[in-house]
């Protein structure tokens, strides 16, 4: 279990890097935390030719609120974010999942922008973003642009980033008053790949929801949006009806894939379940 | 007997714990040897194929200075060995190579080795060698390996079955056609391993000038190695040496004679260079031994009142493609259906076992070896028959124990029990867990949809195997130790044992023993062992066998040191040596104990004064002595296991929220290392009831080999585990101790799997294969909801 050969550079500038990305493309990894990279290599899944190291690069740390938007720079690590006061109020979704992001150990070198780059279909930040409807920033030696979440995932640890993009940040959308967040998972253990999560927000007044939007995680090979169960809980009083109408609607939303730990079948089950109580719990949360 | 003032039955902190908190572990990997070369194994990608080929050339094209070794080259300096059985004649297990010669017969199993200056390198090499496979079916799904149109891991066998075997007693047919109530289960128990955190390793240090071998590795019975390697690699014993350092954990895994093991020593002859190799994480799913594997069909009768009047067990274990060296793989299977309700008086018993091959890794012996499964369905039944009954399930067992009168006595399944403590074990762990106040939670809870599971489980624990089972075998396994305890200079202690410490503790113990036996304190008895050169020959750590045969040996020998510094204290003080006694670091008067002079003036006078002891004075102040247990076959310890859980129906989930464990290991020299033993071994047992299962697909290529996808139990996930004693100690030896090691995880998924369906009994689910899962729990409720 020993990395194949590589070439390895630590640029001190982001134009360094995008530079030797303009140049290395698919040959080179970007190195940030190292928590899933580090393993791929020694286990020789992975053979790039070169390691751009990005640790050094400032401008790519820090979380900050401004104009209702957080930002999380690609370097925050999930410690900090996991302590962060703008993330615990502006981003309560996030708060409540960072304890089920691995362990305390993966947790202070693993990177938000890692996760979200990596893009493995088991892992709670990407469905997040997708429920929040945040942003990612790409740069490039061309230029930057902006992608949404719910159009970044295109399978598994496929995004739309290009070979020669780097994520910079995540901007995410500030809660909303009379908005409310849930988030639920289910593992084999605590911190493994969930066998099902569920991102629920919405705008909840009394009982009644809207604006619902309900994110999956540990299902299919992306996390994936469910239009048709936010939709049959759209501008209803949460009850028990309701309930069961969102928990039917999944089973076109969601197509999961299953495998040792747990069948399709029992995906979708989970899902729907979990589904329930965090909607319950939102709802009872005021 | 111990001085009850002494150090034996005291709870002392171990030095060798605080040695590794300050990080000055030495594990083999640690070593450093000039010149050292590095080995990677080229490993079979399939779990059946002929190799037709083997191209070194690009692996030395891409590394230059790497040398490739085959097997057939490995097998001209390494003989092949056989796990059969001489008393066994009819179980069957075909020669094996250390490294594949014409056919690999698992996935992962070694088919050449690459070496290079450093281990990325070796693996550059071995990722390029180029091998020519022809693909053959192979045998890989556990309830149709002994189909007839099974694929054969072994054609020239004409079969997969290794060994199948009955026994019994009375009629149990009969007895259970006349039972008023019958219960009975199809059980499973998957396959799965050890997982020591420190991986197998070895430095083979072959010296062409001396004709030496030297190895370094983390094994618990370097005695085995030593003989191993004499016999195989031609090298004259005397000239094999085997050093085991501090070691991470083995849990029998690390007991067994592997291939790849024998390999490294291998080529350390072929290259006259140092040689190392350890295992990788990836490495150790697809090579360690596997154990468990079994699926047991099991029938219970009982009467109107809950006594039993038969059971019916049918067993078939899987191994691999191999039995191992010396350790018989049938062992799990034999265990199974030895063990199945060994505390209770049953009259009518019948079993069989099967044991069949298949295209997987070779089994071993993993800590508790099949009594996990002797338990678990024995148990599981019983709680059934308490249902079906209408007793309740604590005082079904009570009813149905031997009595005290019974014993000794020689049980359905074939063991002889000199006496057990089940009663008193039971009475201390429903105390402890507040039985009656768990059971009325649970009937509350049940109100409000919440399931709350108990399980109480008998165990039996068969510890320190003696000779009555490896010898008749032919096996070349001491079933003996040895130690040495010799007085230094200064007054100080120093124990040589051929105990294997392996981070259990027992050389802590050995210390307190000899302290006890000399009248000095714990700490200023040193105890090393480990190293075949220097240590008394013995059999290392394995079956619990530590303080029973190791510690009664150290006992014996301390004992002899304590007569040999009588003696020449005796000519020193012109005294006679029956009036004088050892106490508090010096030698005393026996009547009024007034110290007559300290050891530390006995070590000068008898190291560095020669001149002043009158002729004829030899000072013997070192003495060797052995000890194998020579009264019964083992030493069998009991306990009692309580687990309370609470199952979510709609997810499947287990929350585990405490688990009990009283225990009966006979004398307890140190509570501090028996509890730990306990309760290590109850986490592995939770392992085997809810995690570990190495799983295969029907080509035998293993899905989950990392520990992404392998689970152990978490430390966050667990319950506290709550610990009591009972002591009876055995009459056969001076200290009267039996082994502690495996309780736990015998008894653990018993409790666990009882605790899950008693959960589930209101729904009408039950699920009886192990491990237990979400969604396993799921299937079962959706199951018995379908009727």
């Amino acid at each position: 279990m020993k990395a194949p050969r590589f070439a390895y550079i630590r640029p001190e500038s982001l134009d360094e890097v995008l530079e030797l990305l303009a140049e290395h493309g698919e040959e080179a990894r970007i190195l940030a935390g190292g928590q899933s990279l580090m393993p791929t290599l020694n286990m020789r899944l992975s053979r790039p030719r070169l390691l751009i190291d990005i640790n050094r690069i400032e401008e790519l740390k820090g979380i900050s609120f401004e104009d209702g938007t957080v930002r999380i720079g690609a370097l925050a690590r999930h410690a900090e974010v996991m302590d962060s006061p703008v993330v615990a109020e502006h981003l309560p979704m996030i708060a409540e999942a960072m304890p089920h992001v691995a362990h305390v150990a993966i947790r202070n070198r693993g990177t938000f922008g890692g996760s979200i780059a990596l893009a493995d279909p088991a892992a709670e930040l990407p469905a997040c973003a997708v429920a929040l409807g945040a942003e990612f920033v790409l740069a490039s030696a061309r230029g930057r642009r902006s992608v949404a979440a719910r159009s970044f995932f295109n399978g598994l640890y496929e995004t739309e980033r290009g070979d020669d993009e780097l994520l910079i940040e995540t901007r995410i959308p500030a809660i909303e008053p009379g908005y409310r967040s849930s988030f639920m998972e289910l593992a084999r253990r605590h911190g493994d790949f969930a066998l099902a999560g569920v991102c629920c927000h919405a705008k909840v007044d009394g009982n009644v929801l809207s604006d619902v939007r309900l994110a999956f995680f540990g299902s299919e090979d992306r996390p994936r949006f469910a239009d048709a169960a936010s939709a049959a809980a759209e501008g209803k009083a949460w009850s028990d009806d309701v309930k069961d109408a969102v928990k039917e609607a999944l089973g076109g939303d969601l197509d999961p894939i299953g495998n040792f730990h747990a069948s399709a079948a029992t995906r979708l089950h989970l899902a729907r379940v979990l589904t329930g109580r965090a909607i319950d719990r939102m709802v009872a949360a005021g | 007997m111990a001085d009850p003032g002494g150090a034996v039955g005291r709870p002392l902190p171990r030095s060798g714990a605080r040695r590794l908190a300050f990080g000055r572990g030495k594990y083999s990997d640690d070593l450093r040897f000039p010149g050292l070369l590095h080995l990677a194994f080229v490993r079979s990608p399939y779990a059946h194929a002929r190799i037709l080929g083997i191209d070194p050339a690009p692996a030395l094209a891409a590394v230059p200075g790497a040398r490739v070794i085959t097997g057939a080259e490995i097998a001209t300096v390494c003989k092949p060995w056989q796990g059969t059985m001489d008393h066994l004649p009819t179980m069957v297990s075909p020669p094996q190579h250390a490294v594949a010669v014409d056919r690999a017969v698992w996935q992962g199993e070694p088919v050449a080795a690459a070496v290079a200056a450093s281990r990325a390198k070796a693996e550059d090499a071995a990722n390029e060698v180029a091998v020519a496979w022809e693909p053959l079916p192979a045998a890989a799904v556990r309830d149709r390996t002994l189909d007839e149109d099974a694929a054969l891991v072994h054609p020239e066998l004409g079969s997969n079955l290794c060994f199948s075997t009955a026994l019994g007693t009375g009629d149990s047919e009969a007895a259970l056609d006349g039972a008023t109530h019958v219960v009975e289960g199809r059980f499973s128990f998957a396959r799965h391993s050890g997982i020591p955190l420190e991986m197998r390793t070895v430095i083979a240090d072959y010296d062409p000038g001396e004709g030496t071998l030297t190895v370094h590795g983390s094994h618990q019975s370097p005695w085995h190695q030593q003989d191993t390697l004499s016999r195989h690699l031609g090298i004259p014993e005397h000239l094999v040496r085997v050093v085991a350092p501090d070691i991470g954990g083995g849990f029998g895994i690390k007991l067994h004679i592997y291939g790849d093991e024998i390999a490294v020593s291998a080529v350390s002859k072929i290259l006259g260079r140092p040689v190392k190799y350890v295992v990788d994480r990836m490495e150790a799913f697809v090579s360690d031994v596997h154990a468990r594997d079994q699926a047991v069909a099991a029938r219970l009768g009982v009467d109107g009142d809950g006594r039993i009047r038969g059971l019916s067990v049918d067993a078939l274990t899987s191994l691999g493609a191999y039995g191992s060296l010396g350790r018989p793989p049938i062992s799990e299977g034999m265990m199974t259906i030895m063990m199945a309700a060994g505390a209770y008086a049953n009259a009518h018993y019948d079993a069989r076992l099967r044991v069949a091959f298949q295209n997987k890794p070779p089994s071993g012996m993993y800590r508790a070896v099949g009594q996990p499964i002797a338990c678990a369905v024995a148990e599981q039944l019983l709680d059934w028959a308490a249902g079906a009954a209408g007793i309740d399930p604590v005082e079904l067992r009570r009813r149905n124990y031997w009595t005290d009168d019974d014993y000794p006595l020689r049980t359905p399944g074939g063991l002889a029990i000199n006496r057990l403590s089940p009663r008193r074990c039971l009475d201390k762990l429903v105390g402890m867990m507040g039985y009656e106040s768990l059971r009325a939670e649970q009937a509350d809870l049940r109100k409000a949809g919440i399931h709350r599971g108990i399980g109480v489980a008998t165990f039996l624990e068969m510890t320190s195997v003696g000779p009555a089972y490896y010898g008749p075998s032919g096996a070349h396994i001491s079933t003996q130790d040895g130690a040495t305890v010799r007085l230094e200079p200064s007054g100080a202690v120093r124990c040589v044992t051929s105990v294997i410490e392996l981070g259990q503790g027992t050389h802590a113990a050995l210390a307190q023993i000899v302290a006890d036996r000399l009248g000095v304190a714990a700490n200023d008895v040193g105890v090393v062992g480990g190293d075949t050169a220097t240590t008394p020959y013995g059999g290392g750590a394995w079956a619990s066998r530590g303080l029973t045969i190791g510690g009664e040996a150290v006992w014996r020998a301390a004992g002899g040191l304590r007569a040999n510094i009588l003696e020449l204290a005796g000519s020193i003080l012109q005294a006679d040596r029956a009036d004088l006694d050892l106490a508090g670091g010096a030698v005393c008067d026996r009547a009024t104990g007034e110290p007559r002079i300290a050891l530390s003036e006995i070590g000068r006078i008898g190291h560095f004064r020669h001149d002043t002891l009158p002729p004829g004075i030899q000072p013997e102040l070192a003495v060797t002595r052995h000890y194998v247990p020579d009264a019964a076959p083992f030493a069998l310890a009991n306990g009692v296991q309580g687990s309370s859980l609470e199952v979510d129906v709609e997810t499947g989930e287990i929350r585990l929220l405490d688990h009990w464990v009283v225990e009966d290991c006979g004398r307890i020299v140190n509570p501090l290392l028996v509890e730990e033993q306990i309760r290590g071994g109850v986490v592995q047992g939770i392992g085997g009831a809810l995690f570990e299962e190495c799983r295969y697909d029907e080509d035998g290529q293993m899905l989950n080999a990392s520990f992404a996808d392998y689970l152990v139990p978490m430390a966050a996930g667990l319950p506290d585990i709550h610990v009591g004693h009972v002591e009876t100690p055995i009459e056969e030896t001076a200290l009267g101790t039996k082994g502690a090691g495996e309780a736990g995880t015998v008894g653990a998924p018993a409790a666990i799997m009882l605790a899950v369906n008693d959960a589930l009994r209101p729904l009408g689910a039950r699920v009886t294969s192990l491990p237990i899962t979400p969604e396993s729990i799921l299937e079962a409720i959706a199951a018995a909801r379908a009727g």
